[in-house]
């Protein structure tokens, strides 16, 4: 194959081989691909973190008032004696809420892949401000510091939920948090800031920096995906930060935007939350989808099925995205007409997720399955995608809100779109472009492991809360087992919490065949999937610069099994097809 | 033991449950078809050797259908949810004859208002009880909630009703019960590091318990309207003690 | 085979980007951001002063409307030099690029100059963001158009320097070009500003 790879119409890059101090080459790189990896690893310690916060929660609500293991490091403040203190649970909800969402699940979409993979994939060689770009990772990792630090201040770190809302949030007298919220603040606002910069770059990069060749219609749907998300993230980010800045104000500088008591408004901090919240969770999902997308064609070695519908759901998805926040809103005492619009809209959504599921499932049908570890955490990834999608209808229809709305079936919902969705897609991702960025496979054989025993546990773990939900169980509950309507089903939180232990536990097996296949891993060929996007034509790991000689794109991203292509079942997006087989032509 | 919703006690909760299970089944016709479908494939299409894929860009007819079949189905739940919503939650849907009881949350307890002995809320022969609601069964309630310091969120599983009391706002909320009984009020919405206690009892009566209950409570008042700790009140509040971490309660009890 | 026709090669390879520069592509994109922040913001003001329309003081009441008015033809003023800084560097006069990207900074720090100076006569009269909801969507709103404005004059004195240094000869345009896009972007929010703070 190597013979027909790259017909070298392209202009050969001018390789810069001036040598890099160390600092300059790993530290403050300005190489896309160092800074996807960075990212990497910055996005997997708050995994872990959001991790072991969440294992925290689990022990409380499986044993409430019970003496945590190893509660004993824990200081007066938090759990006395390690018995956790109602107001140290609230901050672990806020926190690991914010850590997953913020920190490990969207520096992992974009932080890693829109860096690493941009670039590689539309064939240029570096991003357009490649400073720019290393700015806003070291935005980032203040940014996570200071969310971390938090958590050691006088009254703790925030405590009011992901979403803060006000007035609950403004009011330290109110939450007994003050430092901890205001921390919490100033660390979202220059993440926001550096999720914004990151966005400004990718979008210009896919405008303007494409191979010859490279036309919107053929770049690969993780890029499509990818470049959605950037314009979602850069018109959503900076309304969060204007909302956060005057929760801030109110706090430091005795404004009243949120305050009742001088005229001013705690709806508006939700209404403002959400118009950037609800974007926000697409910017979650939509890079999933591409990663999925792109898995699945390879996988099956088929063609995207409905590429073009595709393309066209992404971009319904992301415009529909903006006109549904109120679905959060519908017992907060907005006007219920209203509800009425944002439960109609919310409805809407759901067609192009349909088309979306219902072209991965074309996809995979009358393929070639190949059932390796990226396959296998894609088809999870729409199993339960699904079932997170669908448990969002429940929600979507405003009358039924009113029982589920800040229940547990809420927190389902938020697990299975963002961790059997987003997660999935992410661990997928992972195995799947890990031999191109470290030039080494991670093991089949655990992956395989890790995909079975996170698929069971996640489930076991994170289906019985809409039980819990229907049964009307309350969310951000320190200790569920007050109240009459659900003391009989008190016991599921331990069937919960032990898979939860579980759960975690499948996550270090990856950790381990994370780090160990770096060093021991087998050595990764330029493209060990048969894949046809560009960053397989290129060495494992690429050089700086990506290319010996920039690439020109003849064709669509998804060439799989081509009848024409005869000695092969893939057909490379640089690879000139009359060369591959002369016979047509 | 019960895996689904709840008894279901409000003249308005048959159409809640009813929207529930429509949504169910819909889904569930969705869930079945592409969970079944992908597993399916996985199995059938699995890799052999000499296999070919089958090589298309899709279809048509196929996105066309699938489509325009959900679509339909999110348009007709939209319409028959719109209807339901209104009934319940729509500014005009609360009945004109119903009984008066304001609710005032606060950091961590539920103040409940009833009109006095002049069956008229707002005056000041009107009486506030904490932690209890009382009211009859048969009857419309309609409650003007009302939050004092931060977000609360006013939560009767039973009732099928849940309304957010916002500081700053009077918000009506209307239900009416179709039996006796006692049941609980619990507060949704993150409150503080009271939230997970915040709970009130609910007595709901028969009508002329109501009445009768009514009555004694403004003579053991006299005319005055301020809030007085019964021993029910704190009776309600009493098994907290039981079932929380001791460090906890002294907290919580110290604490703001 | 008319099924896949469509993505299958058919010769050539064509070109693909804009016929716009990079660094022009990405100030436009940041701007869009910077857009949805003041309507955050300006949205927020809105909402709230609807929602307390009765006890909301007219602007005269508190704010000094003649200077900001000047203020405010001062900076659409630092507008225009703006332009012809950029028209003078892309027709490679010297002179006039150096001259306008001066008189442009100079007009964006008196600007800034003005507004300190209203700022500490209203704190002087004990209007504050701590006074009412006015008062906080007012310094809000302002401050952080301010802070705009102090971004650009950093960027436009830096700009001056390298002009006076030759750093703009040759019809080198790109860097006033891009400056210039972000400078007229503050601008307008200062009148949408002006007019919806100080008139309405
Ligand atoms: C990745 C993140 C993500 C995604 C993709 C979604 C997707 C959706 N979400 Fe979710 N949502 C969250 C993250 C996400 N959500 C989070 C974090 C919260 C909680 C916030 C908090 O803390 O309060 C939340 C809360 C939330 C609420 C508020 C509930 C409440 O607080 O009372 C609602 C209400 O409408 C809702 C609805 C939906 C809908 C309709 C979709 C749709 O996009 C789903 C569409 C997909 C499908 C429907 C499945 C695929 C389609 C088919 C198989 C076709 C056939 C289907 C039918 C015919 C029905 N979500
Ligand atoms: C992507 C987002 C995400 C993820 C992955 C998770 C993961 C988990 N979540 Fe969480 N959760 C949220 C987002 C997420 N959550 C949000 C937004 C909320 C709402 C917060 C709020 O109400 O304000 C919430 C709330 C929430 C609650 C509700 C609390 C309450 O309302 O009282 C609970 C309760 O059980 C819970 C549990 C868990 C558990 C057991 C996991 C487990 O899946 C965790 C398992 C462990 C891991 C997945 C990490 C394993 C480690 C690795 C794989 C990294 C390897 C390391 C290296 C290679 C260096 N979560
Ligand atoms: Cu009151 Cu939660
Ligand atoms: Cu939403």
């Amino acid at each position: 194959m190597a013979t027909i790879v790259a017909q070298p119409t392209g202009v050969p890059v001018v390789e810069e081989h001036h040598e890099m101090s160390f600092i300059r080459k790993y530290i403050f790189s300005t190489d896309h691909k160092v800074i996807g990896i960075q990212f990497l690893f910055l996005s997997l310690f708050f995994l872990l973190v959001g991790g072991l916060l969440a294992m925290m929660m689990r022990w409380q609500l499986a044993w409430p008032g019970k003496a945590m293991p190893f509660g004993g490091l824990f200081p007066e403040a938090m759990a006395p004696g390690g018995i956790m203190l109602p107001e140290f649970y609230n901050s672990l909800v806020t926190m690991h809420g914010t850590f997953m969402v913020f920190f490990a699940i969207m520096l992992l979409l974009v932080g890693v892949y829109a860096n690493y993979l941009i670039p590689l994939q539309i064939g240029a060689p570096d991003m357009a401000f490649p400073r720019l770009n290393m700015i806003s990772f070291w935005l980032a990792v203040p940014a996570g510091v200071i969310a971390l630090a938090s958590f050691a201040v006088e009254g703790g770190a925030a405590g009011a939920g992901w979403t803060s809302y006000a007035p609950l949030s403004a009011l330290p007298e109110a939450s007994g948090v003050s430092l901890g919220q205001q921390m919490w603040i100033v660390s979202l606002v220059i993440l926001g800031l550096s999720s914004i910069l990151g966005s400004t770059n990718y979008i210009t990069t896919v405008i303007n920096m494409r191979a010859p060749g490279m036309t919107w219609m053929r770049l690969p749907l993780t890029v499509w995906a990818l470049f959605i998300t950037a314009i979602l993230a850069l018109l959503a980010m900076p309304v969060l930060s204007g909302a956060l800045i005057m929760l801030l104000f109110d706090q430091t500088l005795g404004t009243h935007f949120f305050l009742p008591a001088s005229g001013g408004q705690p709806l508006l901090w939700q209404h403002l939350f959400w118009f950037f919240g609800h974007p926000e969770v697409y910017i979650l999902i939509l890079p999933a989808m591409g990663f999925a997308s792109e898995i699945l064609a390879v996988g099956s070695r088929k063609p995207v099925f409905g590429y073009k519908a595709m393309v066209g759901a992404i971009i319904a998805i992301a415009f529909l995205g903006w006109i549904v926040w109120g679905h959060h809103m519908f017992q907060s005492g907005m006007n219920p007409v209203l509800g009425t619009t944002f439960m109609v809209s919310t409805l809407v959504i759901a067609v192009p997720s349909a088309i979306k599921t219902f072209n991965w499932m074309g996809t995979m049908w009358r393929g070639n399955l190949h059932l390796h570890s990226p396959m296998l955490f894609a088809i999870g990834f729409v199993m339960l995608f699904v079932i997170g999608g669908l448990s969002g209808i429940f929600m979507a229809s405003a009358p039924f809100d009113i029982f589920i709305h800040d229940t547990y079936f809420i927190v389902a919902h938020i697990h299975y779109v963002l961790f059997g969705g987003a997660l999935f897609a992410i661990f997928g991702a992972i195995y799947y472009w890990y031999p191109k960025m470290f030039g080494r496979m991670m093991s089949e054989r655990w992956g395989k492991i890790h995909f079975g025993l996170t698929f069971i546990f996640f489930n076991l773990a994170f289906f019985p809360m809409h039980t819990q939900g229907l049964a009307g169980m309350m969310r951000r509950l320190y200790d569920t087992s007050g109240y009459t309507h659900t003391a009989d089903i008190q016991d599921t939180h331990l069937l919960i919490s032990f898979s939860a232990f579980a759960l975690f536990a499948s996550g270090a097996i990856f950790a381990f065949n994370f780090f160990w296949s770096m060093f021991r891993g087998e050595r990764a060929p330029d493209n060990p999937w048969n894949a046809t996007t560009l960053e397989w034509q290129t060495p494992s790991p690429p050089k700086h610069g990506n290319w010996e000689e920039a690439p020109v794109v003849y064709h669509g991203p998804h060439e799989y099994s081509h009848p024409d292509v005869t000695d092969k079942d893939w057909l490379a997006q640089n690879e000139r097809p009359d060369v591959v087989s002369p016979a047509r032509h | 033991m019960n895996w689904t919703l709840p008894e279901n006690i409000a003249t308005y909760g048959g159409k809640i449950d009813a929207v529930f299970w429509v949504i169910t089944i819909v889904t569930a016709i969705a869930f079945v078809l592409v969970e079944v479908g992908i597993i399916w494939f996985t199995i059938r299409y699995r890799q052999r050797e000499g296999r070919r894929a089958h090589y298309t860009h899709g279809d048509k007819n196929l996105e066309i259908l699938w489509t325009a079949i959900p679509a339909l189905a999110m348009v007709v739940l939209g319409i028959y949810s719109a209807g339901v919503w209104a009934d319940i939650k729509g500014r005009e849907s609360a009945p004109a004859e119903s009984l008066h009881i304001g609710v005032r949350a606060k950091q961590f307890e539920w103040n409940v208002t009833y009109a006095g002995a002049d069956e008229v809320l707002g005056t000041n022969d009107d009486f506030t009880i904490r932690n209890q609601l009382h009211f009859p069964a048969n009857e419309p309630i309609l409650v003007w909630l009302e939050a004092e310091d931060v977000l609360h969120s006013f939560f009767i599983p039973q009732l099928r009703v849940k309304q957010d009391a916002v500081p700053g706002m009077t918000i009506p909320v209307w239900f009416e019960a179709t039996r006796s009984g006692e049941f609980q009020i619990g507060c949704a919405e993150l409150c503080g590091l009271g939230h997970y206690r915040m709970r009130a009892r609910v007595f709901i009566h028969e009508q002329a318990d109501y009445e009768a209950w009514v009555g004694e409570q403004i003579a053991s008042r006299g005319q005055t309207g301020e809030a007085e700790e019964t021993e029910l009140a704190t009776a309600a509040s009493a098994p907290e003690a039981a079932d929380e971490p001791a460090s906890t309660h002294d907290h919580s009890a110290g604490g703001m | 085979m008319e099924a896949h026709a469509a993505p299958y090669y058919r010769g050539g390879a064509p070109e693909t980007g804009l016929a716009v520069y990079t660094q022009k592509v990405g100030m436009w994109v940041f701007l869009c951001s910077e857009i949805m922040f003041f309507t955050g913001l300006i949205g927020s003001y809105i909402i709230l002063r609807f929602g307390a329309s009765e006890t909301w003081p007219a602007p005269g009441e508190v704010l000094n409307i003649p200077v900001t008015a000047v203020n405010t033809f001062i900076l659409i003023c630092s507008s225009v030099t703006m332009v012809k800084a950029f028209a003078a560097s892309e027709t490679g006069d010297k002179r006039g690029t150096r001259l306008f990207t001066l008189a442009t900074a100079l007009m964006g720090a008196t600007f800034l100059g003005v507004q300190i100076y209203e700022y500490r006569e209203l704190l002087h009269h004990d209007f504050g963001p701590w006074s009412g909801l006015y008062g906080s969507t007012f310094f809000t709103m302002t401050g952080f158009h301010g802070f705009h404005v102090f971004l650009g004059v950093v960027c436009m004195t830096w700009a001056t320097l390298k002009a006076f240094r030759g750093g703009y000869d040759g019809g080198n345009y790109r860097g006033l070009e891009v400056l210039g896009l972000y400078w007229h972007f503050v601008d307008l929010v200062w009148i949408i500003l002006f007019t919806i703070v100080y008139l309405i």
